[in-house]
């Protein structure tokens, strides 16, 4: 199989695009998912249950030193920056804000890049701000897939926008068409 | 990036922490591999560095260089009452059990510039405990401990802090521990009586005998699992039997294989209690 993991990042509207590409993915999905979505240092964990109740793979929070699975979706708790060690294992970091958040999307794309590359797929959906764009060229510059959720179907384009500016990336669609896409090429 | 210049990255990386503690004593060789790029990453960005070996030049020979390097290391992210709902399980869970004694030993470890241990006086001000306890309070990097024993913090987060303090169970008036001085707030000295303020490397230092309580909170997730284990047994001996080990909230004994030493007080507030003796455990240390 060529790829090995998806990471996915997105900040206002970007849990919307999140749930349709994640129900998109059968129960034995081969790839390990990693995602980081904005959200604020208090909110809860309701989000994580609600997908994990929609989805068919197994969608959970990502804890500290755990290694990344296939058929699993590790999502950023609130408050902390996820990484992935070259050896598959999480790491969460305390460490400032990046692009005024934290979690943010550049950190685990650049680590899961170099960790990954190009057995990596990332993909940056709607957002309102210009988190992702380095990590989503870092993934490019590693030999991985740059997939971008296509502006007209975002609730907020600048995300995308600032990847596109950022390198030229190999897919923009919608994320209808995102879910297709990851589950051909793991097929 | 191809998989060769990966590996001569990694080369350079292992030969610049050597040279940090062979020059310096600073210790970085277990600490998470991706974290430790990251700071490289990040330190050559902003020194204009185009190579390992050419930052490695640097930090050998330019010790203010090391410096910044040093304070990129030390993550030194914290807040008064940091996750409020560990210091009310503090006041539920562990109080009751320090007023037992006679007269308690406190060790913030990595408390970096110090608003955990001013949280801590606070609370133990609360619970009656202050008068019996000593507080120790370190951290590897001098610059941190220094401010920490200063407790002099920004005015613009005291909102916040209030709020957590409120929530962690406080109920005076949160402005009482400090005075405000222009955009820096001070807090009461009195706070530090029985505080001890000391540079200290979990990596390199010893043992910290007859504690009641140590608090390690984020700093443990920067370690890898060979690292984790041999601060856990720092600890363990640094710890009276049924003493009381508080994690941060995403930290977990469960990769350390010490778990079995301890009982958790409460687990999604990472507090746990040293087992009473275990002799087979001695035992088999000592082997
Ligand atoms: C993220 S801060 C945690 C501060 C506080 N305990 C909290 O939870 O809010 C991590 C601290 O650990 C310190 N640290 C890192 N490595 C250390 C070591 N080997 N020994 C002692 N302190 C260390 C850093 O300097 C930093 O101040």
């Amino acid at each position: 199989m060529k790829y090995e993991a998806v990471v996915i990042g997105g900040s206002a509207g970007g849990l919307d695009a999140l749930e349709i590409i994640l129900t998109a993915l059968p129960a034995d999905f081969p790839g390990a998912v990693a995602t980081v979505i904005h959200i604020s240092p208090d909110s809860d964990n309701y989000m994580i249950g609600y997908l994990d109740r929609r989805c068919r793979v197994t969608v959970k929070e990502a804890e500290d030193k755990e290694m990344i699975q296939p058929g699993r979706v590790y999502m950023a708790p609130p408050n902390y920056h996820l990484l992935i060690n070259s050896d598959r294992s999480l790491m969460l970091s305390a460490e400032p804000r990046v692009n005024y958040s934290r979690p943010a999307v550049d950190p685990l794309f650049e680590t899961a890049a170099d960790a990954v590359g190009p057995r990596l797929i990332g993909v940056l959906l709607s957002g309102a701000n210009q988190d992702g764009s380095r990590g989503l060229r870092r993934i490019q510059e590693n030999g991985g897939l740059t997939i971008v959720q296509s502006p007209e179907t975002t609730r907020a384009p600048q995300m995308v926008q600032a990847a596109r500016a950022a390198c030229s990336v190999d897919h923009v669609l919608s994320p209808e068409a995102i879910g297709t896409l990851i589950n051909r090429l793991f097929g | 990036m191809e998989t060769d210049i990966q590996e001569s990255r990694d080369i350079e990386i292992d030969l610049l922490l050597e040279a940090v503690f062979r020059k310096y004593g600073h210790d970085f060789r277990d600490y998470i591999r991706v974290h430790v790029k990251r700071r490289i990453d990040h330190r050559m960005r902003v020194s204009g560095c185009n190579h390992i070996s050419e930052m490695q030049h640097r930090i050998l020979y330019d010790r203010r260089f090391f410096e910044t390097f040093l304070q990129d290391f030390s993550i030194n992210v914290t807040e008064l009452f940091r996750d409020p709902s560990f210091y009310l399980a503090v006041r539920r869970e562990v109080a009751p059990v320090l007023k037992t004694h006679p007269h308690i030993k406190i060790w913030h470890a990595g408390c970096a510039t110090g608003e955990e241990v001013y949280s801590m006086a606070i609370l133990l001000r609360e619970e009656g405990l202050s008068q019996k306890a000593r507080i120790y309070a370190t951290d590897y990097h001098p610059a941190v401990v220094q401010q920490a024993r200063a407790g002099i913090y920004p005015i613009d987060m005291m909102k916040e802090y209030t709020g957590n303090y409120q929530k962690s169970g406080g109920r005076r008036s949160f402005a009482d521990y400090y005075r405000a001085d222009y955009d820096s707030v001070i807090f009461d000295r009195s706070l530090r009586d029985g505080v001890i303020f000391a540079d200290h490397n979990l990596v390199t230092d010893g043992v910290f005998g007859d504690m009641h309580m140590i608090v390690c909170r984020n700093v443990l997730i920067y370690f890898n699992r060979n690292l984790q284990h041999r601060v856990i047994r720092l600890f363990i001996d640094s710890l009276l039997p049924g003493g009381f080990l508080c994690l941060g909230k995403k930290e977990s004994l469960r990769f350390t294989g010490c778990d079995h030493l301890f009982e958790t007080v409460s687990d999604s507030e990472k507090i746990f209690k040293k087992r009473l003796f275990d002799s087979g455990d001695r035992i088999r240390r000592d082997q």
